[in-house]
């Protein structure tokens, strides 16, 4: 009986159409790590013997054998730690203010919830154009670390607040209810159930979207960081100009030196990166066991 | 517990280094504003000096930077590279000293600065031949006339094979390869074939890295692109470079028939445009630019570009020197020697 189910046309189709569904599966994979790994090999036949420790200590330079990335380095460390000193509260509180403090099914909070998801799609360069026009025209911050620290904590904070959303709607409400029973205050609630447990979930897309940040290239040009600087940021008024720029600045020059030299740079933003998501990985593993 | 620790750790070094570095900025920024102001300190200049605008014209600019930083290091030089009409468009909201262009200023850039009370000076820098190139196996090609590259990149032009563009040209397809629309390049390139800027066929392969555009023509045997003669000039073991008929016989780029102004209509003047206001304010702006004077040619060089031949350079430094300012292109115009345009006297 069983057997003449299985061999029956229809079965077999189904079995076929199974077949091929995992063989598509499989190629998309194949297709994806082959074109990384070509260009994980071209980056770091290109760029590991670039990196030496003058690498690090030189600034760029119009002999390529001689330019470093101390500038666009030390500028991409300071931007992305300020841009998390202001994107990470500001976005955590905006979180629980929606999930744990907001009236439910209210218009004006599914509006500012629409919007914050729309946001979250929006054009890196649309950012550019706005920190452009009010940080460093309207506001006058000029051209600075502090103004691109803000238009990157802009292009954020909607990923931000949504991831940590969804980690708060993960806590169960038993917790609450438990702690609300036993007489404490919301912001007790929030602090001893809510955030704790969240915590991972919120530290994961915290991370991730600064490493989207990291990567920026278009809205930090157009807010006027720049190409060439000889200095390290010293304050945040100074002007400055992070890897992705340096790289862009480098691979569009004549000389094949400056491509090696863009190369190499490419390791170390790909480097940061990786230790970025790695550190993200870490925790979620952690909190997995916890729980 | 630990991803607890770790979450909340995050969020306390991240608010106490906001807190720090919000406490530190305002006093050392009134240092830096202030030495601004002040001038001249143990023998250099100090203060800081902003130039932004065409990319093609950046290595030179950053070059120059470089070493002056290293003789004035009490300076600080940034090189911006928002393109030439992003660079205009900073200048004349007075944001930035000196501006870099890959094609004289537009009447309505001038107009903008008037308005915002900026007038500049205009000092061409250095030359550059717009090289039109073919894969290294064509062996059809040895020159183009103004009319056939005119008939090959005009807007809503049909030509995509060879034998179309010359009788006695081979059928192979012709696969185009060029300046992206926001580039000087492109501005420049449509103007001195099409006969209007920004007028092209919208066809072809773009690209505002022109490496990108030489790996395409290097990998197309029949392929045709063009951009700016450093890059030629660093690829030329696998490119090959079409000499420009303009009516008085093919010439072929290179840094003499540049100079010369015979390789024409493709030979470009770069500019930088510097600010008065910001030179009555700024001593750098004065400094840097005597450097520039003084050892200008061989950095411009460097950089893959082609220096204003002496007497030129001499021309425009005392025009510099006179602080003769106003623009001396006619708006955009092509096919004059850049020692022809600084006789004319100041226009607008």
């Amino acid at each position: 009986m069983a057997l003449s189910i299985q061999t029956s046309p229809l079965a077999r189709r189904r079995k076929a159409a199974d077949k091929a569904f995992r063989v598509v599966c499989l190629l998309s994979v194949v297709a994806s790590c082959v074109v990384l790994v070509y260009l994980l090999f071209s980056i770091l036949q290109d760029g590991l013997p670039r990196l030496n420790p003058e690498f690090f200590q030189n600034f760029s330079s119009r002999r390529p054998e001689a330019a470093g990335i101390k500038a666009a380095m030390m500028g991409s460390i300071w931007i992305i730690l300020i841009t998390a000193a202001i994107a990470v509260p500001v976005g955590i509180a905006a979180a629980v203010y929606i999930e744990e403090f907001s009236p439910k099914n209210n218009p004006l909070t599914s509006f500012i919830q629409v919007n914050i998801n729309n946001l979250a799609g929006v054009p890196s360069i649309i950012y550019g154009l706005l920190g452009l026009a009010v940080f460093v025209r309207f506001f006058a911050m000029d051209r600075s670390i502090i103004a691109g620290a803000l238009t990157l904590s802009l292009l954020v904070l909607p990923t931000i607040i949504v991831v940590a959303q969804e980690s708060i709607r993960a806590v169960p409400d038993s917790y609450r209810h438990g702690a609300l029973a036993l007489g404490s205050t919301k912001w007790q609630m929030v602090r001893t159930q809510s955030l704790p447990n969240a915590m991972s979930g919120i530290v994961t897309g915290v991370i991730l979207s600064l490493s989207r940040a990291i990567g920026e290239t278009a809205p930090l040009i157009t807010i006027g960081a720049v190409a060439f600087i000889a200095t390290v940021p010293e304050n945040l008024s100074s002007k400055f100009t992070v890897l992705p720029i340096q790289i862009f600045d480098w691979s569009s020059r004549p000389q094949s030196g400056f491509h090696q030299a863009a190369a190499a740079a490419i390791i170390v933003l790909l480097a940061i990166l990786i230790t970025l998501n790695l550190v993200a990985v870490l925790i979620r593993a952690r909190s997995q066991k916890r729980a | 517990m630990s991803s607890r620790t770790v979450g909340i750790l995050t969020l306390l070094v991240g608010s106490a280094l906001a807190a720090c570095l919000v406490g530190c900025g305002p006093t050392s920024e009134s240092g830096d504003s202030g030495s601004k102001e002040t001038g001249s300190k143990s023998g250099g200049v100090s203060g800081s000096l902003t130039i932004d605008g065409s990319s093609t014209v950046t290595p030179i600019l950053a070059a120059v930077a470089e070493e002056f930083s290293k003789t004035h290091p009490d300076s600080r030089v940034t090189v911006g590279t928002s393109g030439t009409g992003g660079g205009f468009k900073k200048f004349d909201a007075g944001e930035i000293d000196i501006s870099m262009a890959s094609r004289p200023i537009k009447q309505e850039e001038i107009d903008k600065a008037k308005a915002n009370g900026i007038d500049f000076i205009e000092l061409p820098v250095a030359l550059d031949g717009l090289t039109v190139v073919v894969n290294k196996e064509n062996n059809w090609v040895d020159h183009l006339t103004v009319a056939e590259l005119k008939k090959i990149w005009e807007p809503g032009s049909k030509i995509n094979n060879w034998k179309d563009v010359r009788p006695g040209f081979p059928d192979v397809p012709l696969k185009l390869y060029g300046a992206g629309t926001d580039s000087g390049t492109f501005d420049y390139f449509t103007l001195a074939i099409v006969g209007k800027e920004k007028a092209s066929r919208t066809d072809y392969q773009a690209s505002e890295d022109d490496n990108v555009l030489i790996q395409g023509v290097k990998g197309d045997k029949g392929a045709l692109g063009y951009f700016g003669f450093g890059y030629y000039e660093e690829n030329q073991d696998d490119l090959k470079a079409v000499a420009i008929d303009n009516g008085s016989g093919p010439v072929a780029p290179s840094v003499r028939s540049v100079v010369g102004a015979t390789y024409q209509p493709l030979s470009r003047p770069l500019l930088i445009y510097v600010s008065t206001k910001a030179m009555e304010t700024n001593k750098v702006v004065g400094a840097f630019m005597e450097y520039f004077f003084a050892n200008g040619s061989q950095l411009v060089e460097e950089a893959k570009f082609i220096p204003l031949p002496k007497e030129v350079l001499d021309v425009v430094k005392k025009h510099f020197d006179e602080r003769k300012t106003g623009s001396l292109f006619k708006g955009a115009e092509v096919g004059l020697g850049i020692a022809e345009i600084l006789k004319r006297e100041t226009g607008g």
